[in-house]
């Protein structure tokens, strides 16, 4: 049986036909999900692409958040199901509480779009394991409000329990915290990041480099074995 | 006041009417007024001002650029030409791609931010309403002097609202141009383009037929932005007792536009649409009058169902309101409520506003009473036509015999000091990177960019399976067109059909933006007519026809106009974009070979714009049928796998695009003079016709045998190698150096 992934479309997602590329191109097949159904037609596992949910006119995030289909997934992504946030869907992954912190304004106060270099902090998760710990990847990354903050109790926890999954290398786009581009929940079943994994799988198009396939491939495998 | 209704208009007949604020001429006026056979009501006075402007009825520029349809060359390509929202050209495998470049100048220099952001959402519905999906969008843009203080105000407004628009709609930005110079001090040109893909039997056109069938209003409520955003501001006395004068700039909301997007494209899918317009300039009197127009003729719809975002809007100004992301479409009544429920699941506000009758009048009613009786031919298309005088400026002569020769302009002698120019040029504001503005834009988001920006083309893949591609370039150079607007126009397209053929792709079809002063100035307008002509005439050589674009002219302040400036995009396509062919040099030991002639011009040139801030002489030299026999080589050579670089010369000459090519790439590259070219004539020359290749050392007979059989002169030049630019026996300047030079300049003066 093949492995179902859903990539929901709120309005005003952008990558979701991307993430459905990603997704396709890892061997899986993409299944689409709305964002009034709140039924996640059998998937295994969900990514929240990116894009400018509701505007983001409000806050990053903050609308997507109260959603028909985001009440599934949180319930789900609480009994393990892997859930993926990339960018917009990261901010609604703060916002829903499923990983801790908010995502402020860009330092520079500027929409940048680069090839950023990252490191792999944690390759157990269930979106990154088919990762070495150290490797050094890049991918597109594309934002106005990228800049990861939380308390300094929260930022001590995520250090300590090795839940920041990616760093920023060379380059600090967005004035993030620890330089953090990625973290996880404590299971390591949802993950978030900032950079665009899903722009990142082919070697003709974006950057030319395939370095965000493993994303795809990583959960594939963990679905397949468990 | 009391509602102005055809009853009121035929029994006051003398009643006073303020067309002059609204912008049109006593001679007008009374047209109107023979047209319809009594004095115009408020309402229709509205309607006609707006699309009897010079932006929508193109009314000093009609009688020229007739040309582009009568040069028209013979193309197998064109699907839908000139008139409609955008031209359609076929692209094979059932494919067909509509591109446009229009502009936003003046509510860009009022207000950056909006005014930028509804040039881009302008344009994307334009391409929408061909039935295509929007694919992707490029902005030629042109400030004043970089480090004039008021370019620090206009082009970061500029930036953030093509950033803040085009990134929020999820339409990579995958090129375009930055230009600086202080004839646009007071007039930036911001021109934006958007190219959309759909297949041969999804093309819609903007006409209205059939008895019975509903007129669907959808997207965003109208309220009181942009009212007479192409005429002028309604003045008080227009209807003292409405609102009062508001910005005639729109405010933009890219959320809504999205939204619009997804759900057109899922009417369109599901064949509900009968015709459909994009509500731009002019909005509703441009959209009614020219769907009744296309169509049979004959209109009714009821204003006040128009949803409103401003109850206490008059019936003027619903007619006038240029609010953004709206769209009207025809449907036939059996698939209405379809079409409602598929605008409810895209939380679309969608109202069906009248219907198309019998007869040949459009109609429009206030709660009733009726308001508009017109025949809508003479509104949307009837317009006046002005056969505006023009002569050779006085000055031209003058500015001509200004060569920059060298006796006039001193030039680099020694191997240190061409060093130095190379270095000068390439961190002038001009030839520097742009990435900082470029990095602004999304160029990833729908995972099909093959190539951006600082690429010689944007191209996109348009089928994942096939690998079919289309490439756009956009080029203009005021600077030349100031010299001679033919040549000028002439060489604004002979940039971009090369540099799509640089990139691999084949060129098929023209859009065109042209920026002018005061059409009231004769100058000007001789300008406009040579331009327009060199355009027209280029295009037949070059086989590429004109599909639509866009006029802009009042581009002056005061007595001082910009420089006349012709902004020509060309659209190519790729069978397989995997042959693409990328400008940087990236791998070591393949040879250079420049390809073309090289003579000694610099009129118009970087170097003497940069080194000497002067403008004189004439620009380089076309030669179009050299231009099509490089473009087939480049074409062939990508094709065959037989170069793996290329990079046209324009702008700073060979000197310039060897920088950009091993800075892209990532390395050096040694190169040696021909010995009958002077070094810095070798250099920094803007002869036209050429481009600079890398050729792997085991396709160089095959190359050089093309090149040679087809006539082509192709000179080897160098090879790629190391981390340094040498000019043997001259100089070398490492890639730090070069990177140093290159970069960080604008955001240093603009960041």
């Amino acid at each position: 049986m093949t492995t179902r992934v859903g990539v929901v479309t709120f309005p005003g997602s952008l990558d979701d036909r991307d993430a459905q590329r990603a997704v396709r191109l890892a061997g899986a097949e993409p299944v689409a999900l709305w964002h009034r159904d709140k039924d996640l037609h059998q998937v295994d596992a969900v990514v929240l692409p990116g894009g400018f949910s509701y505007g983001d006119y409000l806050r990053a995030g903050a609308i997507s958040r109260f959603s028909p289909v985001m009440a599934t997934i949180i319930e789900q992504a609480r009994l393990g199901m892997p859930v993926l946030g990339i960018c917009n869907g990261f901010q609604v992954l703060t916002e829903s509480h499923l990983l801790p912190g908010a995502m402020l304004r860009n330092n520079h106060l500027h929409f940048i779009c680069r090839d950023q270099k990252l490191r792999v902090e944690n390759a157990t998760t269930a979106w990154t394991s088919d990762y070495q710990v150290g490797q050094e990847i890049s991918v597109p990354l594309k934002n106005m409000d990228g800049r990861y903050t939380a308390d300094p109790r929260t930022i001590e926890e995520l250090e300590a329990e090795g839940r920041v999954v990616f760093r920023y290398v060379d380059v600090n786009p967005n004035g993030s915290i620890n330089d953090i581009a990625g973290i996880t929940n404590a299971a390591g079943n949802v993950v978030g990041l900032m950079p665009h994994p899903e722009h990142a799988v082919e070697p003709l198009v974006g950057t030319g480099r395939t370095d965000g396939l493993p994303f795809f491939t990583s959960v594939l495998k963990q679905l397949v074995s468990s | 006041m009391s509602l102005d209704t055809v009853k009121n208009a035929e029994q006051t007949p003398d009643a006073g009417q303020p067309w002059a604020e609204l912008g049109l001429k006593a001679d007008e006026y009374a047209r109107i007024r023979e047209i319809l056979g009594r004095r115009p009501t408020g309402a229709e006075l509205a309607m006609y001002s707006v699309m009897w402007s010079e932006h929508c009825s193109y009314k000093s520029s009609k009688v020229h650029l007739k040309q582009f349809g009568e040069k028209a060359p013979q193309s197998d390509a064109m699907l839908v030409g000139i008139g409609e929202n955008a031209g359609v050209v076929d692209v094979g495998q059932g494919y067909a791609v509509t591109f446009k470049v229009e502009s936003h100048n003046h509510p860009s220099y009022i207000e950056p931010y909006q005014g930028a952001a509804t040039g881009i959402g302008g344009i994307v519905r334009d391409i929408l309403a061909m039935g295509a999906r929007p694919v992707a969008v490029m902005d030629p843009l042109r400030f004043g002097a970089a480090d004039h203080p008021d370019t620090r105000r206009v082009l970061p407004g500029i930036v953030a609202g093509i950033g803040g628009y085009g990134n929020c709609l999820g339409l990579p930005n995958i090129g375009g141009e930055v230009v600086f110079d202080s004839c646009y001090q007071g007039n930036p040109l911001v021109n934006a383009l958007c190219v959309g893909v759909m297949k041969h039997e999804d093309i819609h056109l903007a006409q209205a037929s059939g008895a019975g069938n509903k007129v669907i209003l959808y997207g965003a409520r109208t309220g009181g932005d942009g009212i007479g955003g192409v005429s002028v501001l309604a003045s008080e006395t227009f209807d003292a007792t409405g609102p009062a004068k508001r910005p005639a700039v729109q405010v933009g909301d890219p959320f809504q536009e999205k939204l619009l997007i997804e759900c057109t494209l899922e009417v369109f899918r599901e064949k509900l649409v009968l015709g459909i317009q994009d509500l731009g300039g002019a909005g509703l009197s441009c959209a009614t009058s020219e769907l009744a127009s296309a169509g049979s003729g004959g209109m009714r719809i009821d204003l006040d169902l128009v949803p409103l975002r401003d109850a206490t809007l008059s019936p003027e100004e619903i007619l006038m309101s240029e609010s953004q992301e709206r769209m009207c479409a025809i449907v036939e009544p059996g698939k209405v409520e379809r079409f409602l429920e598929i605008c409810e699941k895209w939380d679309v506000i969608a109202t069906v506003i009248g219907e198309v009758t019998e007869g040949e009048r459009l109609e429009i009613f206030w709660h009733g009473e009726q308001v508009v009786d017109v025949p809508p031919r003479t509104v949307a298309h009837d317009g006046p036509v002005y056969q505006r005088p023009y002569a050779r400026p006085s000055w031209q002569d003058a500015l001509q015999a200004d060569a920059p020769t060298a006796e006039r302009l001193a030039r680099p002698g020694t191997g240190e000091e061409l060093k130095q120019t190379l270095l000068k040029v390439a961190g002038s504001p001009n030839q520097a990177s742009k990435a900082w503005i470029t990095d602004q834009y999304d160029r990833f988001v729908i995972g099909n960019t093959v190539l951006a920006t600082p690429e010689d083309s944007g191209m996109v893949r348009i089928d994942e399976e096939t690998n079919l591609g289309v490439s756009v370039a956009t080029d203009g150079n005021g600077r030349y067109a100031k010299l001679d607007p033919y040549a000028g126009a002439q060489l604004a397209l002979a940039e971009a059909y090369r540099n799509v053929a640089a990139s691999g792709a084949k060129p098929l079809a023209v859009s065109d933006c042209l920026n002018f002063g005061s059409p009231e100035d004769p100058d000007v307008m001789w300008q406009f007519a040579e331009a327009t002509r060199g355009l027209a005439d280029a295009c037949l050589v070059l086989g590429t026809p004109v599909t639509g674009g866009n006029v802009s002219l009042y581009n002056q302040t005061g007595e001082v106009a910009i420089h006349p400036t012709p902004v020509v995009a060309v659209l190519g396509v790729i069978d397989d974009v995997t042959r693409r062919t990328p400008i940087g040099f990236a791998d070591e030991g393949h040879h250079l070979y420049l390809l073309g002639d090289t003579a000694d011009e610099l009129g118009g040139s970087a170097w003497s714009q940069v080194v000497h801030d002067h403008l004189g002489g004439l620009p380089p030299k076309v030669d179009l049928e050299r231009e099509r026999l490089l473009a087939e080589i480049l074409i062939a050579a990508s094709r065959d796998g037989m170069i793996d670089a290329a990079h046209d010369l324009s702008d700073g000459g060979l000197a310039q695009a060897l920088v950009e090519s091993c800075l892209r790439g990532g390395l050096g590259a040694r190169v040696i003079v021909p010995a009958e070219l002077d070094p810095f004539v070798f250099l920094f020359s803007e002869s036209a016709g050429r481009a600079v290749v890398a050729v792997p050392r085991s396709e160089e007979l095959r190359f050089t045998d093309m090149c040679g059989a087809r006539g082509l002169p192709a000179t080897r030049i160098g090879v790629v190698d190391g981390d340094a630019l040498e000019v043997q026996g001259q100089f070398t300047v490492s890639l730090a150096e070069l990177t140093e030079a290159h970069t960080g300049v604008i955001e240093a003066l603009l960041g």
